[in-house]
């Protein structure tokens, strides 16, 4: 008869284990979710992309040349659609859009070459999607060079051996962040943890209240700590499968690196999904209906993604935007989650988040324990 | 249990009060219930007996009032009532997707009861459903989740039960063998508090309390209230019934008609001017007349009439 039992923490446990089991479309949608959500954002969402039309300008022909513009063809990366005359068709077809790269081979390039005159390829990039060209621009560099060494062989060995015998100039700054996938997969991990966490235990409460169940339920000696606990553990565990399933994929069919502790991700995953419980048992505990428990929790899910670093640089958001997020749990799990798996940090290093995470789990799970009432008030 | 303990009421409240918004859904109501009594709760829908009901088991707070369940006070040792009160609710609150055997055992984990495995077993075997103990509640008929649900709120043996409208589409023999386990669980000393609209369960009860609109309009030992109404009811038998009761509406002394089958019963407070508005028809020679003592029924009637005048007027 105090404020916590076992016995009756076990009872709403062990009930709501057998309810989870029985609903099948729920659980298959816990299960199958991840692995849906991660084909579709792992494989569609792809701001790397390859075979970008790319023009070329040639002002020059020879051995030098073909070299480069066969190396940038094989690279995957362009897939040249034409050749255009002079500088204002090549402006044009970047404007509207045909053509994402223009190649210009200046005139005398070849003879520059073997002069050792160090003359400039210009590639001129779309720039107005950046990440879309960002990848391509950044594989130029080893592309050209590697084409040409190829060309420069017998009398113009020398000219391979001394520093590039010509330059590359891409009118414009990139910022190369190798494969996408390999960033969104990690972030995609929190999104996902985020939606079916919140939204299964946004129900929870509601459900026993739109059933009628609720009233048996508050009848009984149970005290909400009891419900709380009961009704969250499971979907931990459910938690945990997700996890595994979706670090299994993220592995085999992305290839994403784990490279830090393993420890550090366990605690770090464990606060993250602690969190999202008590806020979806929160939102259970404001909404009057299943179906605004629903968009309530949607309503939660979309900071998730635009404001947490997900989609988006974080730092390139204003700092309200700054602000908003950082009261979301998925903007430290996903930190935290990309410098576990990508940059190989430890528990040390992600100190931060742990604390973050656990400061607002704390006052998600307290506000919840607050608005539960014991009575049908 | 002590020798003061045994004969203070299960049940004491005075002043009861709950408001939702600015509706006032049980105004100032005070019941006393014997221990080992069946406590009868008579009254329209809407008028508050289930707000009631959740207040004496700690499922509302009272805006006003105070009193005790079981020697607990009901404003702030609600969790002491809910270790010894059965409540059953109105509509069935147990979990359709859990079988029956998962149900009985959720409760009684909840509840602590001792050798649970045992408990349960025995409350199905009780129940008449070992062999269906793993069916989902949800595929039972009206008839066995109200027994299920019975069955749940007795698994913790409490001492009071509460029971609201239990036997709401629930058929004829279904209802009386739910009654017979109440009365049952009456002689063991269970107190029991069951709202109901059925004049033949009412007249099971020791005691009843009528109320409407939030208001209680009558409480008594159940053999009483007719007596306490004060009604005359004269009985008129033969032809042209449906003729002979527009005719009587609105005669001297005449305040309540209703029809029992092939007969009228025609009821009034004022003895004198109702006989002689009855001689009068009597003298028509149409009808048979008998005079006969009020029942529970009319005395309901009368009450639930009163009461609706009573809110037409305006509300106080």
């Amino acid at each position: 008869m105090n404020w916590f039992s076992p016995a009756r923490f076990a009872a709403v446990l062990i009930k709501e284990f057998i309810q989870m089991r029985r609903d099948r479309v729920t659980f298959a949608m816990m299960i199958g979710l991840p692995i849906v959500q991660l084909l579709l954002f792992g494989f569609a969402i792809n701001s790397d992309p390859r075979q970008l039309p790319t023009l070329v300008e040639l002002n020059d022909d020879g051995p030098v040349v073909r070299a480069i513009l066969a190396g940038m063809a094989t690279s995957d990366y362009f897939d040249f659609i034409g050749v255009v005359q002079g500088p204002a068709a090549g402006e044009a077809a970047l404007r509207q859009g045909t053509a994402s790269f223009v190649v210009v081979i200046p005139a005398q390039f070849e003879r520059d070459v073997v002069r050792g005159q160090h003359p400039d390829i210009l590639i001129a990039a779309d720039s107005s999607d950046p990440t879309a060209v960002a990848g391509a621009a950044a594989a130029l560099g080893g592309i050209v060079a590697g084409a040409a060494s190829q060309t420069l062989t017998g009398p113009l060995q020398p000219l391979a051996g001394t520093t590039a015998p010509f330059g590359v100039v891409v009118h414009r700054q990139f910022n190369p962040e190798g494969k996408t996938s390999t960033n969104i997969v990690p972030g995609l991990l929190a999104i996902i943890l985020s939606m079916t966490m919140v939204m299964i235990t946004a129900v929870a409460i509601v459900k026993e209240r739109e059933r009628g169940t609720m009233e048996m339920l508050i009848a009984t000696p149970v005290q909400p700590l009891e419900v709380m606990a009961g009704k969250i553990l499971p979907y931990v565990l459910v938690g945990y499968v997700q996890t595994a399933v979706f670090l299994v994929a993220a592995f085999v069919l992305f290839s994403v690196p784990f490279e830090g502790s393993f420890l550090a991700f366990l605690i770090g995953f464990n606060l993250f999904i602690l969190g999202n419980l008590a806020l979806g048992f929160l939102i259970s505990t404001l909404a009057r209906s299943q179906m605004q428990a629903m968009q309530l929790s949607f309503f939660t899910i979309l900071p998730s993604i635009l404001l947490s670093g997900f989609m988006f640089p974080f730092a390139g958001m204003p700092g309200w935007a700054q602000a908003l997020g950082t009261g979301v749990p998925a903007t430290h799990f996903i930190r935290l989650v990309r410098m576990v798996m990508l940059k190989g940090a430890d528990s040390a290093d992600v100190a931060g988040q742990f604390g973050a995470l656990a400061t607002i789990t704390t006052v998600f799970a307290l506000l919840a324990m607050l608005r539960y009432r014991q009575t049908l008030d | 249990m002590t020798q003061t303990s045994g004969h203070a009421p299960a049940i004491d409240v005075r002043g009861l009060t709950k408001r939702f918004g600015d509706k006032l859904v049980v105004d100032n109501f005070d019941i006393a219930v014997p221990r080992g009594a069946i406590y009868g709760f008579l009254g329209p829908n809407g008028s508050g007996k289930t707000t009631t009901i959740r207040m004496l088991c700690g499922l509302l707070l009272p805006d006003a009032g105070q009193g005790t369940c079981l020697g607990f006070d009901v404003r702030r040792e609600a969790r002491q009532i809910k270790t010894q009160v059965g409540y059953m609710t109105q509509k069935f609150s147990l979990y359709e997707d859990l079988s029956i055997r998962e149900n009985l055992d959720f409760v009684a984990r909840m509840y602590g009861v001792p050798q649970r495995r045992s408990r349960v077993e025995s409350a199905l075997t009780e129940l008449g459903l070992a062999d269906r103990a793993g069916q989902l509640a949800g595929t039972l008929s009206g008839g066995w989740k109200q027994r299920l649900a019975l069955a749940a709120c007795l698994i913790h043996d409490p001492q009071l039960l509460l029971l609201d409208e239990p036997t709401a589409g629930v058929d004829p023999k279904a209802r009386r063998d739910f009654w017979d386990e109440i009365r049952r669980l009456s002689r063991q000393g269970v107190t029991i508090l069951v709202s109901t609209h059925y004049m033949d369960e009412a007249v099971q009860c020791d005691f009843i309390a009528y109320i409407a609109y939030g208001k209680k309009l009558i409480d008594g030992p159940a053999a009483d209230i007719p007596r306490m109404v004060g009604l005359t009811t004269w009985r008129a038998e033969g032809t042209e019934l449906a003729a002979l009761e527009l005719a009587l509406a609105g005669q001297p002394g005449v305040a309540q008609i209703a029809r029992f089958g092939a007969s009228l019963h025609v009821s009034g407070r004022d003895a004198a001017a109702l006989q002689a508005t009855v001689r009068q028809f009597e003298a028509r020679g149409t009808q048979r007349w008998s005079l006969q003592p009020a029942g529970l029924e009319e005395a309901f009637i009368y009450l639930m009439a009163g009461a609706q005048d009573n809110f037409a007027q305006g509300p106080s």
